[in-house]
């Protein structure tokens, strides 16, 4: 049933009728759950696989930010009903926000340049930060194991 | 609103354009200018963290639960998640119920995303406190120091080899901006969660007095509503860019 609010003398709108019916949240919330429930999975599989840095952690990566977009175009479209908006009114939210593969791309980018520019130019950072093959690094020549103390 | 839309005028005047009450238009404006806010938080955490050479993995981090000491990776994490989409579902049925102005289902699924804002809160609140005070060992200077995560000392930096601190491995410190985003924006996030709650506990007491039964009709509630799907779905983001990758 359409129903129809006078909310100013003036203005007037329309409710959608029958809008977000009780099946179709609870179909959204299982589809957010598996999208989650499989982000974990990959999450753990990293995590198992230990995987060193390259293409193939990349693409996990890859994988769980795209599910997460996924997840939030479910919870703005059915949940927050913007997917049932007039079309100009989805425009003017969506639209801006593509300012954010810009914001992204090159903050992104310049934070990667300043880190290739100081592995460059300041052999200390470059020494002090990177991690060896497997992730560690090798303790500092001049501590000995046995001179470890405890915080007093 | 298919057919409706084709046969309407909207921009002749005496309808509002986008078919949508003046209040939720702000509150979609409002939520946009805030994904920003939540954008260049997590932007600037992605510049700093592409410009370190080592960054913890949070595998390592997040790895407890109550009852739990190490080991677990993701699995309160997952819980919080959990608790999280479920209060957004019971919000919708809240602004559904509304629609039928059906007073007690508007109280009752009101009651529940409440709880499971609270619910939240009270997880969030024992993961920093867990971080904050936890002890670890971290060589600094030639000494073993015992570290938490807080927002000056950050002890999850490499493994240092060959060395064992009561059968613990002993670290080097790690980047110390870690704590300040993490803190920053789970707890700006925290914060959108605290005041959703309060949010909710108004629109309950609001419906329990019967005022949008005299108004006709529950449209606060879908905007109270829009304010809390949008904290969950900060969440997603949080997620993805401090437990998952």
């Amino acid at each position: 049933m359409s129903m129809e609010h006078q909310m100013s003398p003036e203005v007037t709108f329309h409710h959608a009728p029958d809008e977000g019916n009780v099946k179709k949240i609870w179909r959204t919330f299982w589809v957010l759950l598996a999208i989650t429930v499989v982000e974990l999975a990959i999450g753990y599989l990293m995590y198992a696989l230990d995987l060193p840095d390259g293409f193939r952690k990349l693409a996990l990566k890859g994988t769980v930010t795209i599910l997460s977009l996924a997840k939030a175009y479910y919870i703005v479209s059915i949940f927050m009903h913007l997917g049932s908006e007039v079309r100009n009114l989805i425009m003017t939210i969506v639209v801006p926000l593509m300012l954010f593969i810009w914001f992204i791309i090159a903050f992104v980018y310049d934070g990667h340049s300043y880190k290739t520019l100081r592995n460059n130019y300041d052999p200390h950072f470059k020494e002090s930060t990177m991690p060896t093959e497997h992730g560690t690094k090798p303790a500092p020549a001049e501590f000995k194991a046995g001179e470890a103390g405890g915080k007093e | 609103m298919s057919t409706a839309t084709v046969q309407t005028k909207w921009w002749s005047g005496g309808k509002s354009p986008f078919n949508v009450e003046y209040g939720k238009l702000m509150m979609w404006y409002f939520l946009m200018s805030d994904a920003f806010t939540f954008g260049a938080f997590l932007i600037s955490y992605g510049s700093i963290r592409f410009s370190q050479n080592y960054w913890p993995n949070p595998n390592h981090v997040f790895d407890s639960a109550p009852g739990i000491h190490g080991g677990a990776p993701l699995l309160f994490v997952s819980i919080m998640t959990f608790i999280l989409i479920m209060s957004s579902v019971t919000m919708v049925l809240a602004v559904h119920e509304g629609h039928h102005g059906n007073r007690i289902g508007v109280i009752k699924y009101l009651f529940w995303t409440i709880i499971g804002g609270l619910a939240f809160l009270g997880c969030q609140a024992w993961e920093w406190h867990h971080l904050i005070t936890g002890e670890h060992a971290v060589l600094v200077n030639g000494k073993v120091e015992l570290w938490g995560q807080n927002m000056r000392h950050n002890p999850w930096g490499a493994i240092v080899e060959g060395v064992n601190y009561n059968g613990h491995h002993v670290t080097t410190p790690g980047p110390v901006a870690f704590g300040g985003y993490f803190f920053g924006i789970t707890g700006f996030h925290g914060f959108h969660v605290f005041s959703g709650v309060i949010i909710n506990i108004i629109m309950l007491i609001m419906a329990w007095n019967g005022t949008f039964d005299r108004k006709g009709h529950y449209l606060m509630i879908e905007k109270a509503g829009l304010y809390w799907h949008f904290v969950d779905l900060v969440w997603v983001f949080v997620f993805l860019c401090f437990y998952l990758i």
